[in-house]
C-alpha cells in the first residue's frame, strides 16, 4: 500500500465497510468480509485529475461523460474535474446540474465539475460564483479562453476568497500567442511554424500571481509549461501567496523536438517547450512547487486531428497513459520517487481542491487504485476507452498498468474490465 | 554514392554529398536544354501530378516544362477543381493522390510540413514545391546551382540573405544547402523577421545591412509581403526599402563581383531598386533558366529511386547514358 498522505509504503491489509476505509493494518481479519487478495500489487488512493475535457454538452462526437468516465477509470482515476469550456460553457447552475445528472447516470467515478469564471467564457462578466459553488462547482475557470482583462481576474480572485474554491487560470496572453501553433524557438524557426513564445505564458503567470498576492484569493495555475513560470510560482509560494499549480504528463515527457515531424498528435496548448523547460518542470514537481499532475485530457475526433498542423485542434488525450508513462519514464528513470508520483496523483490534487479524498486513512472514502507493476504493454490508442485517439504516447512501450479501481468501496474496474452498476462488465 | 531518396522534401535532411550529386545531375540536364531538341525520354510512361494548392505561376510552369522535357505525362490538380483543400485531412489528401496511380506528386501547400506528412503516407515520390514557411528545396537548389555556375565554388563564400527570413521557405532551403556546402550564411533584416534561433545552426544574424554588405560574395534578397505591415513587423515598405532595400548607392560599397539574386517576383523599388534587379550583377534571369534543369533533376532522381514496381523502372545509370 502506498499512501503518501500518511507516508505509508508497505504491506498492509485494508478493511472496507460501507464505502469507507474502516481499518488499515497487518493481519486484519473479519469473518463476514469478502477477501480480495492483492499480493504483489500496489494499492494507492484513487487517482484525482484536476483537469479533463469531457466535451459535454456540445461536442459529444469528441467525448461523452460516459466515454470520458470509462477512460478515467481505465487509467486508475476515481475523481476527475471537468472543465467548463463546453458548448455552451458551464456558466449557470442549470448547466452545472446537467453535468452532475449525466455524471450520476454514468456512475463509475466522481465527476466534479468546474464552472466558468465568466459568462460565455467571454472574459467580461463574472458568473454567479456563489450559487455555482453551492450547487457543487469545485473551482472556476475559463480554461482555453484566458481572461485577458486583469480587472476581471482581480475581481474573481477577490470573490473566490469568500467562496473557498480556487480560480483555475489557463495562463496565456493571446496577443502574444496569436496564431502560433508550436513553441517559439529552434524548432519553430527550423520548421517554419508560427511560434507561441514562452512569454505568452509567463506574463500571465506573473500577472495572476500579483493579483493573487494582493487579493488573497486562491490561484491555481493550470498546465505550467515554462521554466520561468515554475520559478515565479516557487518564489510566490515562498512569500506566502495562495497559489497551487499543475503539470501535465506530456509537458513532463516531451519537448518541442517532437513537433519537428509536423504530427498534430504533438500539438497542444500550451505547446511542448524546450528541454530546459522540461527539466524545470521535473524539478518543480520534485520540490513541490508544482502540486499535482493533471492530464488536460483533450479528446478530438481523428478526422479533426488529421488536418494540417495549422488547422488541427490543440490537445491530446491523457487519462489512460498518465500513470504508466510517468512510472516508466519518470520513476524507473529516477526522475521522481514512486511515492512522490502517487502523491501528485492523489493527496496533492485533493489538497488543491480541499476535498476529503486522496488517502486511505481510516475513515476515508474507499477510492482506490490497484496497479500491477510487472505488466509490460504498448500504447495502442485504438484500444482506448476514450473516443479520442490523439495520444502523443502512441507506440510507447510501458511498464506497469492499472488493474483494478474501486470507488467508494465498490469495484468499477477489475482485471481491466469496466464494471457497470449491477456488477456486469461493460 | 547513388541517390536513394524517393522524395525531395527539403535541403535540411540532405548531406553535402547528396547535394553535390543533385547539382551534377542538374548540370547534365542543363546541357540538354542547350540542344535544339530539348526532350529526353528519361521519364517516358511516367505520370507526374502537379498539385499546387497555393497559387503559383512560375514554379508550376518550371515544373511543367521540366516534366515535359523528361517526356513524362502531366496531371494538373487545381485547387478549384479538387477537394484537396485546407481542412481536409492530410491522410485523405494523400490517399486521393495515390489512388490516381501516379509516379510523382509535386506539391505546393501554404501549410508547413504537408509534403512531409504526405510522403510518409504514399508510395509515389513527393517533391516539395514550397510548403508554408518551411522549405522550397528546388528553389534552394536553383540558388546553389546558379552560385556554383557563376562563382565556380560555394565553399568559403559569404552569402548574405536579406529580408523576411521568418516567413521565407527559400531562406531556409538556401541556408541549409549553402551551409552544408561550406558557405558562410548571414541573415539580415528587421529583427522581428529574423529568428535568432538560426544562430544555433551556425548562421550569423545582422540587423544593419551596411555592416555586412561589403563582405558579401552573394546577396539573396527575399520578397517582402504586404501582410508584414499589417502585422506591424515592418512599419512601411518605404522604411523597409530605406533600411534593407538594395540600390546602387548601397552597392557602391559592395564587392564589384557580388551576385544579386532574388527568388522572384521582385517588388521593384522595395527589395531591389530596378537598376539593381536589371543590372549587370543581377543573375535573376539565370535563376529562372536554371529552374527547369533543377526540377528535371529532382523529378528524375526521386522517381528513379523508388522501390521497383511491377513495371520497369528507369535506372539512373541507363538514363544518364541516354542523355
Ligand atoms: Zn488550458
Amino acid at each position: 500500500m502506498i499512501d503518501p498522505a500518511r507516508k505509508l509504503d508497505g504491506e498492509r491489509d485494508l478493511l472496507i465497510r460501507d464505502g469507507r476505509v474502516e481499518r488499515v493494518g497487518k493481519g486484519l481479519s473479519d469473518a463476514g468480509a469478502e477477501t480480495v487478495e492483492l499480493k504483489g500489487l500496489w494499492v494507492t488512493p484513487g487517482f484525482i485529475d484536476l483537469h479533463v475535457h469531457f466535451r459535454t454538452p456540445g461536442q459529444t462526437h469528441k467525448e461523452t461523460i460516459g466515454s470520458g468516465a470509462r477512460s478515467a477509470v481505465a487509467g486508475g482515476f476515481t475523481t476527475v474535474c471537468t472543465m467548463a469550456n463546453t458548448e455552451p460553457p458551464i456558466d449557470s447552475v442549470p448547466l452545472l446540474e446537467h453535468i452532475q445528472a449525466e455524471a450520476a447516470r454514468v456512475g463509475l467515478l466522481n465527476i466534479l465539475p468546474l464552472a466558468a469564471l465568466t459568462l460565455g467564457l467571454r472574459g467580461e462578466t463574472l458568473t454567479e460564483m456563489e450559487g455555482l459553488r453551492k450547487a457543487g462547482a469545485v473551482g472556476f475557470s475559463d480554461d482555453g479562453m484566458p481572461v485577458m482583462r486583469a480587472a476581471v481576474m482581480r475581481r474573481a480572485l477577490e470573490y473566490s476568497r469568500g467562496i473557498g474554491v480556487p480560480v483555475v487560470s489557463h495562463c496565456e496572453d493571446k496577443s502574444l500567442s496569436e496564431k502560433g501553433i508550436v513553441h517559439e524557438g529552434v524548432v519553430s524557426a527550423r520548421c517554419g511554424l508560427q511560434g507561441i513564445p514562452a512569454e505568452s505564458e509567463t506574463v500571465m503567470i506573473a500577472r495572476d500571481l500579483l493579483l493573487a498576492e494582493s487579493t488573497g484569493g486562491h490561484l491555481h495555475v493550470a498546465h505550467v509549461s515554462t521554466a520561468a513560470g515554475v520559478a515565479m510560482i516557487r518564489a510566490a509560494k515562498a512569500r506566502g501567496v495562495r497559489v497551487t499549480a499543475e503539470v501535465t504528463p506530456h509537458h513532463l515527457m516531451l519537448t518541442d523536438e517532437a513537433v519537428a515531424g509536423f504530427d498534430s498528435r504533438f500539438k497542444m496548448n500550451p505547446p511542448l517547450r524546450t528541454g530546459n523547460d522540461q527539466a524545470a518542470l521535473w524539478e518543480g514537481l520534485r520540490d513541490g512547487t508544482l502540486d499535482a499532475v493533471a492530464t488536460d485530457h483533450a479528446p478530438h475526433a481523428t478526422a479533426e486531428k488529421e488536418a494540417e498542423l495549422e488547422h488541427a485542434p490543440f490537445g491530446v488525450v491523457g487519462l489512460e497513459t498518465a500513470f504508466p508513462v510517468l512510472y516508466t519514464r519518470g520513476v524507473l528513470e529516477k526522475r521522481l520517487e514512486l511515492p512522490a508520483l502517487v502523491a501528485a496523483l492523489t493527496c496533492r490534487p485533493a489538497a488543491v481542491l480541499g476535498i476529503q479524498r486522496g488517502t486511505l486513512a481510516e475513515g476515508a472514502i474507499a477510492d482506490l487504485t490497484v496497479i500491477d507493476p510487472t505488466i509490460r504493454w504498448t500504447v495502442e490508442p485504438v484500444r482506448f476507452e476514450s473516443k479520442g485517439k490523439n495520444s502523443p504516447f502512441a507506440g510507447w512501450e510501458l511498464r506497469g498498468q492499472v488493474r483494478d479501481v474501486w470507488v467508494a468501496g465498490r469495484p468499477v474496474l477489475r482485471d481491466r474490465k469496466i464494471l457497470l452498476q449491477n456488477g456486469e462488465t461493460a | 554514392m547513388p541517390w536513394t531518396r524517393k522524395d525531395l522534401l527539403g535541403l535540411e535532411p540532405l548531406s553535402a554529398e547528396e547535394l553535390r550529386l543533385v547539382l551534377d545531375q542538374v548540370k547534365a540536364f542543363k546541357e540538354v536544354s542547350t540542344r535544339s531538341v530539348k526532350k529526353v525520354p528519361a521519364l517516358r510512361g511516367r505520370t507526374v501530378v502537379l498539385c499546387f494548392l497555393e497559387p503559383s505561376t512560375r514554379t508550376r510552369a518550371s515544373f511543367e516544362l521540366a516534366a515535359k522535357r523528361l517526356s513524362a505525362d502531366i496531371l494538373q490538380v487545381q485547387p478549384a477543381s479538387s477537394s484537396l483543400l485546407k481542412g481536409e485531412s492530410v491522410v485523405d489528401t494523400a490517399r486521393n493522390i495515390e489512388a490516381m496511380q501516379v509516379d510523382a506528386v509535386v506539391l505546393r501547400h501554404n501549410s508547413s510540413g504537408i509534403p512531409v506528412r504526405v510522403a510518409q503516407a504514399i508510395r509515389p515520390s513527393v517533391i516539395n514545391a514550397g510548403d508554408g514557411s518551411h522549405e522550397h528545396p528546388t528553389q534552394g537548389l536553383v540558388d546553389l546551382f546558379t552560385i556554383l555556375e557563376k562563382k565556380g565554388r560555394i565553399e568559403g563564400l559569404n552569402v548574405l540573405i536579406v529580408g523576411d527570413v521568418l516567413h521565407s521557405r527559400v531562406a531556409r532551403s538556401d541556408f541549409w544547402g549553402l551551409s552544408k556546402l561550406g558557405a558562410k550564411v548571414t541573415f539580415c533584416g528587421p529583427p522581428p523577421l529574423v529568428p535568432a534561433a538560426f544562430e544555433g545552426f551556425g548562421a550569423r544574424i545582422a540587423t544593419r545591412l551596411e555592416d555586412v554588405l561589403p563582405e558579401a560574395d552573394v546577396v539573396i534578397a527575399l520578397r517582402i509581403q504586404k501582410e508584414r505591415m499589417e502585422e506591424q513587423m515592418i512599419p512601411s515598405f518605404r522604411s523597409y526599402a530605406r533600411l534593407y532595400g538594395i540600390d546602387e548607392a548601397k552597392l557602391a560599397r559592395a564587392k564589384p563581383d557580388v551576385l544579386i539574386m532574388h527568388p522572384g517576383p521582385v517588388n521593384r523599388g522595395v527589395e531591389l531598386a530596378p537598376e539593381v534587379a536589371d543590372g549587370p550583377r543581377s543573375v535573376i534571369l539565370d535563376q529562372v533558366t536554371n529552374g527547369i534543369a533543377v526540377r528535371m533533376a529532382a523529378l528524375f532522381l526521386t522517381i528513379s529511386a523508388q522501390e521497383p514496381a511491377a513495371s520497369s523502372k528507369p535506372a539512373a545509370q541507363t538514363a544518364a547514358v541516354s542523355l
